[in-house]
């Protein structure tokens, strides 16, 4: 057999590598800074296709209208336009999206322009391709539409009545799914209990977490051998083509996604398929690539919101010596126009069925239901932040009520440290945590006793201000099972999740990772390059992570993307998976040359040595030219087996949850967070301000705690945005009144708190490194502003909605009756 | 519908330039499409989120809210010109790597601009005087803490704090 040559003099001179470091835990500098400080980040509106044109979408301005005649004529005579597209030729062309809805809400027709009428303000009619962004702009507004309004609905619950306009006259209501989630004896318990509070009605708001950068993809529809390219900052893309595969009659390879750099998405960049939708069928119209970028303002019309959720006739069961039992709900989540993601929030809230809390009696009565609104994306904290939410007024409103310190009566309830994994009464498995801990710990930081004695100061002293103490204790569930789906549609043939990653050594010797992920900031490249180079015994410097989607890479399952809190689960497992494979080559190739057992070998520096006799060594260069280059010197025995190119899947140990019962192991995770924050009011305006806040959070074990902390603090600022800022309000005829930002007030750096944070490891006993997926954060500051809100205005005053701002305090403090609707009740036995 | 057009004369960057603009066309634009300098973003088309926040004649502006016709005859700095690529990153663009100040990095050059103009005009720069400098500019993923720590770090270093 003959062994790659090594000079003598390499021989002599060659010492064996000082072992690297592991850099797992490390807050190493990201790998993604240096181009985006330069301005080399490549996003979407950076890139550009020969011959390209430009799109723009005529919108409905009403939010119910038949659609009658479309004019494009004036349009087309444009010099400079090549192509329109209406949706009379899109019923021609394409069929309608799949539906995850079974029957009747599976009926509903949704096209990626509107067809026969439009349903919401700022729904797409028709689009135009021309020379310039200025030009398509110009002609879109020369495209004349016949509109006959429509009568709209647009309230949540009221939505729900018979007398109530149809979105979809093929569902026969505006109810999209309905389901009801009982476990334990809820009725028992409330007949049992020594107190039923009931609390009539909580409302959370509408709002969004608007990406800084909007919407956008290039797109060609190859004729020659019809295949459809689409750069686009779509953060789920073979989701997206799961629902335009089957919608334009194509085979799913034939749509090549691409992506790199994204400015944020939130949850709010996975149904722009729609519009992908649209632009292709232009691209083939006018055989030439097509660019779309959206505007600010088309963004907060036209692609999608947070859910809105009312909450009616709750009812808490609770002893005398604060236990809760549990509670019962009828939930009505207002998603909008079309179900794009939907009624899959039907079952996501489940996963976090009884919060942090020991809660044994449970019943959720969930209507997913249609208005005539922008149509609803799973925006961060989708579906599980709302009730959560829901869970923490429930606490702090028990506690007011009753005369309880609410801390006292979340330890009280709090999930004991020791009881995990702990199994909710619909079947879920808390991994780990310590929630007793960490709200000891935040309370310390937030010096909770130190702001209880100001209070009492301040409200001796009759200074016209008030303080006002408040805790949300919430958990981000992460790794979702999709056989969840089946909960909400028995007949759709998902369940588990993964992902993929490619571990490749190249022809010098290079280590890169291809993952399936599409991160926007999450730092996917520089943690994966951790776990990787750890692995590897490299330096994480040595390791190219190529994010971002590439159809052509093949590193993806179905579930491939970055969404709902599963990174450091998933992608860190496949990416884990293929290092190990492609050490499996190394270590083959190693022993067979070397002729030693894989026992004898040492990984370090990007060499293995036989340990003890280190003269006997191969690089990983010398490898990958043995392999790539000289593979007639390669020994027989293993010259078939290693490719040093490895594709691993890594798949969470999921069944298929129980439609039946509604139960089952729903999420592989469950990150934590616990917040305490301190806001002060102006009693004569109603003005508050942020004195203090703390984060503790717990996702098990850390791989760079630095993106972990950012990632803590940029949900705690969406949390904070929407509790006090962040509100997307329509008049009575179905009008977006702030659909910019001049008047969507966005949180900018003065009104974020500098948050006080810690992190109490947990790991988890479930994932391949112990951490846990942590991005969404769970809405924390949501809970807590309204905790601390409830805490300064005192029992005569129930915080019943999510959205707080100045004049609502001023409501709240001055027109308690008018302001909290129907309050809340304590029936005592 | 005839555009106007203007023969234009800048300096980018330092350099020289001179271009033929249509009268519509804005000064984002003019950067992002003519100049090719695609660090320049575009966030809000209202002049809000500062993602497009450039320096003209020293001083920090919303790209998005100018014509390229304004920056006839101006002094034109973008985030490139402040250390190109393969060149190590200045005092600002380590300390935001030090801090983790980004995570999509989409709302980054902007940030960058409005903070070194900022640290630029001051001669003391408090924390409150930074939170309230950056007003103008949006980030979604960070919650500005970070941000705010960087710029903090690089005006002690600078003998601002």
């Amino acid at each position: 057999m003959s062994v790659p040559t090594r000079t003598d003099e390499q021989i002599a001179t060659w010492s064996p590598p000082a072992p690297q470091a592991p850099s797992v835990g490390q807050s190493i500098p990201r790998k993604e800074d240096r181009r985006l400080l330069q301005g080399q980040g490549l996003f979407t509106d950076d890139l550009w296709m020969h011959r390209q044109g430009h799109v723009h979408f005529v919108r409905s301005p009403h939010a119910h209208a038949r659609i009658g005649a479309i004019d494009v004529s004036r349009a087309e005579a444009l010099p400079g336009v090549y192509a329109t597209l209406t949706g009379e030729e899109v019923r021609g062309l394409t069929d309608r999206f799949p539906q995850i809805a079974p029957e009747p809400g599976g009926s509903a027709k949704d096209y990626c322009l509107a067809v026969g009428k439009a349903r919401f303000a700022g729904e797409p009619v028709a689009v135009v391709l021309a020379e310039t962004r200025e030009l398509a702009r110009d002609a879109a507004a020369l495209v004349e539409v016949d509109y006959e309004p429509l009568p709209v609905t647009l309230d949540g619950v009221a939505t729900t009545q018979p007398d109530a306009p149809l979105v979809h006259s093929e569902i026969g209501s505006n109810i999209g799914w309905e389901g009801v989630y009982e476990f334990g004896d809820v009725d028992w318990a409330l007949e049992h209990a020594d107190h039923v509070v009931r609390i009539p009605h909580l409302h959370f708001h509408r709002f969004s977490s608007t990406p800084l950068e909007c919407n956008a993809a290039v797109v060609d529809w190859e004729q020659g051998t019809d295949t459809i390219q689409i750069l686009s900052n779509n953060q789920m893309p073979q989701f997206a083509a799961m629902f335009m595969a089957p919608a334009l009659g194509v085979r799913t390879d034939q749509l090549q996604f691409r992506s790199q750099d994204i400015g944020g998405a939130f949850g709010l960049k996975l149904t722009s398929y729609t519009n992908i939708t649209a632009i292709a069928l232009l691209s083939r119209k006018a055989n030439r690539p097509a660019k779309w970028t959206e505007y600010r303002s088309e963004h907060m019309v036209g692609s999608c919101h947070g859910n809105e959720r009312t909450f009616r006739g709750i009812e808490v069961p609770v002893m005398a010596d604060g236990q809760i039992l549990g509670f019962s709900a009828t939930a009505f989540d207002d998603v909008g126009a079309f179900m794009r993601y939907e009624p899959l929030g039907g079952v996501i809230f489940s996963q976090v069925l009884p919060g942090c809390y020991r809660f044994q009696h449970l019943r959720v009565d969930y209507r997913t239901v249609l208005t005539n609104k922008t149509p609803v994306g799973p925006n961060r904290g989708y579906s599980r932040l709302q009730h959560l939410w829901m869970v923490e007024r429930i606490v702090d409103i028990v506690a007011s009520q009753l005369g309880l310190d609410p801390v006292a009566v979340r330890r009280r309830n709090y999930i004991a440290a020791h009881e995990f994994p702990y199994e909710t009464p619909n079947g879920c498995l808390y991994d780990s945590g310590d929630y007793h801990a960490a709200l000891d710990r935040v309370l310390e930081l937030v010096d909770y006793d130190g702001w209880r004695e100001r209070q009492a100061e301040l409200r001796a002293s009759g200074s016209g201000r008030r303080i006002g103490i408040g805790i949300g204790s919430t958990l981000d569930s992460g790794t979702s099972n999709f056989g969840q789906a089946r909960l909400i549609n028995r007949e759709l043939q998902y369940s588990g999740n993964g992902e993929a990653a490619i571990c490749k050594l190249d022809l010098g010797g290079e280590i890169s990772v291809a993952l399936g992920t599409v991160p926007q900031g999450q730092g996917h490249e520089t943690t994966t390059a951790q776990v990787v180079a750890d692995t590897l015994g490299v330096s994480p410097n040595e390791v190219r992570v190529l994010a971002g989607a590439d159809s052509a890479r093949n590193a993806y399952v179905a579930f491939s993307g970055t969404y709902a809190s599963q990174f450091a689960v998933t992608g860190i497992g496949a990416a884990l998976g293929a290092a190990k494979a492609l050490r499996d080559d190394l270590y083959a190739i190693a022993t067979s040359v070397l002729e030693c057992a894989p026992e004898e070998l040492l990984l370090v520096g990007g060499t293995l040595s036989v340990e003890g006799d280190e003269d006997r060594a191969m690089t990983f260069a010398e490898i990958a030219n043995l392999v790539y280059a000289n593979n007639g010197a390669l020994p027989p025995e293993i010259a078939d087996a290693v490719t040093l190119n490895r594709r691993f899947v890594y798949r969470p140990p999921f069944g298929v949850p129980d439609w039946r019962t509604k139960s089952g192991h729903l999420t592989l995770t469950y990150a934590s967070q616990f917040h305490a924050c301190v806001v002060e009011i102006e009693e004569e305006t109603g003005a508050t301000k942020l004195l203090d806040y703390a984060i503790v959070d717990e996702c098990g074990t850390p791989i760079n705690p630095q993106i972990v902390e950012g990632q803590v603090h940029g949900a705690a600022a969406h949390g904070i945005a929407a509790a006090l800022q962040e509100t997307l309000e329509y008049d009575e005829h179905g009008q977006l009144l702030n659909g910019t930002f001049w008047d969507y007030h966005v949180v900018s750096c003065p009104d974020t708190p500098l948050f006080k944070t810690d992190n109490l490891p947990r790991p988890s006993p479930f994932t391949p490194t112990g951490s846990k997926g942590m991005g969404e954060g769970g809405g924390g500051p949501l809970h807590a502003v309204c905790s601390a809100l409830q805490d300064a205005l005192g029992p005569d005053v129930v915080v019943t909605e999510s959205h707080n701002p100045t004049e609502r305090v001023w409501q709240l403090l001055h027109e308690p009756d008018a302001a909290a609707r129907e309050g809340a009740e304590v029936r005592s036995r | 519908m005839p555009d106007s057009v203007h023969a234009i004369e800048l300096t980018v960057n330092g350099e020289p330039h001179e271009a033929v603009v249509p009268g519509r066309q804005l000064l984002v634009h003019f950067i992002r499409d003519t100049l090719g300098l695609r660090g320049t973003h575009i966030g809000c088309d209202s002049g809000n989120c500062g993602a497009c926040t450039v320096i003209v004649d020293g001083k920090a502006v919303k790209s998005c809210m100018q014509l390229a016709v304004q920056a006839d005859g101006r002094a034109l700095e973008t985030v490139e010109g402040l250390s190109g690529p393969g060149e190590e990153p200045n005092d600002l663009q380590a300390a935001f790597t030090r801090h983790h100040a980004l995570q999509c990095g989409y709302c980054t050059p902007g940030m960058l601009m409005s903070a070194t103009a900022l640290l630029e005009q001051a001669e003391e720069l408090s924390l409150d005087e930074i939170r309230r400098g950056l007003k103008g500019n949006i980030c979604r993923c960070t919650g500005y803490v970070n941000i705010v720590r960087a710029v903090e770090d690089v005006a002690a270093r600078r003998g601002l704090a």
